[in-house]
């Protein structure tokens, strides 16, 4: 480097310190883009159409034609006619499907995971003949899903109403019965993953302590297990909120439909055109209640999708 | 030591024991009160499975050595009469003619047939009469006795009284217990249904419709079990027995109105390869199955996991909120989202053409009816799937992609040779299982555009899947055959059995090569 004196010197060296920040500058950014910017762009991407369906169902519900024809993706009006038609309309008993779908929901997955982990602790933790068997048939059975036997399921429930009334088709009863039959199975082997985790010595030190196989259970295993069983609980009771193939087979009263065999009546062919915002309504105050869920517990979700089912 | 603890584990808390007389306690008069409907129908056999099973729990829950069986005896149990009874009846149903037209069985058909000869005559009961179903969807005549107001609903197995009705003020019933009453409109529009239906009262008297009444008599028809045929004296036309075929047909090959239920071997299943039109048509809806299955997991897996790979980087600014944002499809309750997607895709209203500039007609062509099957199911699904490659990328040895990137791979290198080589191994279970449940994804077809687009005269839709098609045979508004659809349902079966075994094992064979 040569030695210049004096201001334009200085000036030179001002320009060459300004050339090289922009050049620095113009790296780091292009250096971002390669590296996050990018992930930014793809992200945004796929969120628009993660957005789409999202953002029409809530600009239908608070339209105020409700009319799929008046309906476009941002809202032009805001109106709650459609949730107050929604609760008013004598012809739409949203409330009641509602709680039909949570009557039928909600015991139906507390007891199929209560039953499943409790097979998942035997399974675990005991070796008995016939335990090898058993979790290869229930891998199979899986293959097998309730809604094949659709056709049996639909004459057994015949039988069974002839003689007990309250269980038969067209019955609450009847259809949390067929969805609790379900309840060996995926979340069996989920669960027993998640057990097999547990050191054995934990219930060794529990039995030199005087505690029997139930007190052990009970006591040790499904509090420990809290995050998987959740997860199961949860995933039970959404696919049995959506199950619409056996609802609708089971349940064709009005009053006594769920909200799956319910709110498709409201856009059904023959529906008046103004029930679609009415429809976009409920199906927005169904979500409310499972994305609330979800978000909530996003974190085990990710856990207990892969952790159980990697392990198999 | 020793013997200090099993007494130990043998010993119970008061707790414990109280439970356990209380699950008894309930289990007992469970029992008893199921056991009466039994006792008083005198379905003994019924009754001595339920003794079984009480006595299977009561001696689970009071002996102390076999302890795995206290836990496993709930859930073996739900398993056996919810899940295996139901897949070895629709085996059984598969192998016979059960559905309509063959609901009975023989004796209760020749009733029907004789009763269905039934003429009026003077001293005739008569009834107003109201039409409806039963909750298993068998047509029902429900009957007000003109001469004392009683009231029964009529099958074509017989009579049976009625308790709790209401009635209009004429008489005629509008509501009763189990079943359906149709309307007035409904009435007339079924009428020709009703008229085919006799209700048999005795060996040779039924009741029939006439107009919006019926009346009792007696029949002109009987049945003679020697040459094990039904004559109509009146007619002079005689119906011989068929049983293979479980009918009753006419010399010049007329069929009467019922038949019953027979076993007809693999008939059922023969008839989706050897009926030439059945058989093309079939072979349609299970190619365009197996590739909405295929092509449902290849797209959410492309889709999820690029989404994963753009958000898999430590210290990126905004990562939780995308991914709250990005799992919003998958905890939107499904069945609502495809009926939203079904409107979206409205040809004159619908968003996506409005939005594309398009005037598709999605749900009347083929192609276009299964290309918005996949999208919507794409978007349905690939929450799920970003959500597990997140997890499994978190998880790889970063040792591997470190020495991958010091022995010079990079970008798309590295993802291709290493990266997604390490994620199918871990995620292949879970794409086999995403693979066996879009197989039979009832709900993204039916839904979505039920079928549609059928060609005039076919039964079978353009975006049809089996599970939709069967459905369709068992429960649809024009026919109901339950053997063929349960066929149909073994098949489905065979195959996501077989090809989940196929891939598991290959899966095996990868892990070894990869661990």
């Amino acid at each position: 480097m040569t030695r210049t004196s004096g201001p334009a010197a200085a000036e030179a060296m001002n320009d060459e310190r300004k050339a090289a920040l922009a050049r620095r500058r113009r790296t780091t950014f292009s250096r971002w883009a390669a590296d996050t910017g990018w992930r930014h762009l793809v992200t945004v991407a796929i969120l628009v159409f993660a957005l789409v369906p999202i953002v029409y169902v809530v600009s239908a519900a608070f339209n105020p034609n409700g009319t799929l024809s008046a309906t476009s993706l941002l809202p032009d009006a805001f109106s709650l006619s459609s949730f107050e038609r929604l609760f008013t309309d004598g012809n739409i008993p949203f409330a009641r499907w509602f709680a039909n779908s949570m009557v039928i929901a909600i015991p139906a997955a507390f007891i199929s995971i209560f039953v499943s982990s409790l097979a998942a602790y035997a399974f675990s933790r005991f070796r008995f003949t016939g335990r090898r068997p058993m979790l290869l048939f229930l891998l199979l059975i899986q293959m097998f899903p309730s809604f094949l036997a659709v056709v049996a399921l639909y004459l057994i429930f015949g039988a069974i109403g002839d003689h007990y009334p309250v269980a038969g088709l067209n019955t609450k009863l009847g259809l949390m019965l067929v969805y609790m039959g379900g309840a060996l199975g995926v979340s069996t082997w989920l669960m027993k993953g998640f057990f097999d985790t547990i050191p054995k010595e934990l219930d060794e030190a529990a039995t030199i302590d005087g505690a029997g196989h139930a007190q052990i259970f009970f006591g040790m295993i499904l509090p420990l297990a809290a995050p998987i069983i959740a997860i199961s609980g949860i995933l039970a009771f959404v696919g049995t909120m959506n199950d619409y193939i056996l609802a609708s087979l089971f349940l064709t009263d009005r009053g006594e439909m769920t909200l799956a065999v319910g709110l498709r009546t409201l856009v059904a062919d023959n529906a008046p055109a103004s029930y679609f915002g009415v429809f976009a309504a409920g199906a927005l105050l169904t979500s409310v209640l499972t994305v609330t869920v979800f978000l909530s517990l996003q974190r085990y979700i990710v856990s207990g999708l892969t952790g159980g089912a990697v392990k198999g | 030591m020793l013997d200090q603890r099993s007494q130990a584990a043998g010993s119970q808390t008061a707790a414990g024991l109280i439970a356990k007389i209380v699950v008894l306690a309930v289990v007992a008069s469970l029992a008893a009160w199921a056991a009466l409907p039994l006792i008083r129908a005198g379905a003994w056999w019924a009754l001595a499975v339920e003794a079984a099973v009480v006595a299977i729990v009561f001696y689970t829950y009071l002996q102390r050595r076999a302890v795995p069986l206290k836990y496993l005896v709930p859930g073996t149990l739900l398993l056996i009469t919810f899940q295996i009874i139901p897949v070895i009846m629709t085996i059984g149903t598969s192998f016979s003619n059960y559905g309509d037209g063959h609901r009975v069985d023989k004796d209760q058909a020749v009733e029907v047939i004789i009763a269905a000869g039934v003429q009026q005559t003077p001293d005739s009961a008569t009834y107003l009469l109201a039409g409806g179903e039963t909750t298993a969807g068998e047509l029902a005549l429900l009957l007000t006795d003109t001469a004392d107001g009683s009231h029964w609903a009529g099958t074509e197995e017989g009579l049976t009284e009625l308790g709790d009705v209401e009635t209009d003020e004429t008489g005629r019933i509008t509501a009763a217990d189990g079943y359906t009453v149709w309307d007035l409109e409904e009435l007339n529009e079924r009428q020709a249904e009703l008229a085919e239906l006799a209700v048999p009262t005795g060996a040779d008297t039924g009741i029939r419709i006439q107009g919006l009444s019926a009346f009792e008599g007696t029949s002109t028809r009987e049945y003679d079990a020697d040459c094990d045929c039904i004559t109509d004296s009146a007619t002079g036309t005689v119906w011989t027995a068929d049983d293979e075929n479980g009918r009753f047909v006419t010399e010049d090959g007329e069929e009467a109105l019922v038949g019953w239920r027979v076993g007809v071997g693999w008939d059922n299943y023969a008839r989706l390869f050897t009926d030439a039109e059945m058989r093309s048509a079939f072979l349609g809806v299970f190619v365009w199955n197996l590739a909405f299955a295929a092509g449902s997991v290849l797209f959410t897996f492309a889709l999820g996991l690029g989404a994963a790979m753009a958000l898999n980087r430590p210290g990126m600014r905004g990562t939780k909120a995308y991914r709250a944002i990005m799992i919003l499809p998958y905890a939107m309750p499904s069945f609502a989202m495809i009926l939203v997607w079904a409107q979206m895709f409205n040809r004159d209203f619908g968003l996506v053409n409005e939005l594309l500039g398009l005037n598709v007609n999605w749900f009347g062509e083929t192609w276009a009816a299964r290309a918005m099957a996949l999208v919507t199911n794409t978007w349905l699904g690939f929450p799920y799937m970003f959500l597990i490659c997140l997890g499994a990328l978190q998880a790889l040895p970063a040792d591997s992609l470190e020495a991958a990137k010091i022995d010079g791979a990079t970008g798309t290198t590295a993802f291709r040779k290493i990266t997604l080589p390490l994620l199918l191994v871990s995620l292949t279970p879970l794409l086999i299982s995403s693979f066996a449940f879009n197989f039979n994804n009832f709900n993204a077809i039916e839904l979505l555009t039920g079928g549609n687009p059928f060609r005039a005269g076919d039964d079978v839709g353009g975006t049809d899947l089996l599970i939709t098609y069967a459905f369709r045979q068992a429960f649809g508004s024009s026919t109901s055959d339950y053997g063929f659809a349960s066929a149909v349902s073994m098949f489905i079966f065979l195959i996501v059995a077989t090809i989940s075994a196929i891939m598991f094992r290959t899966t095996r064979k990868q892990e070894e090569v990869f661990a």
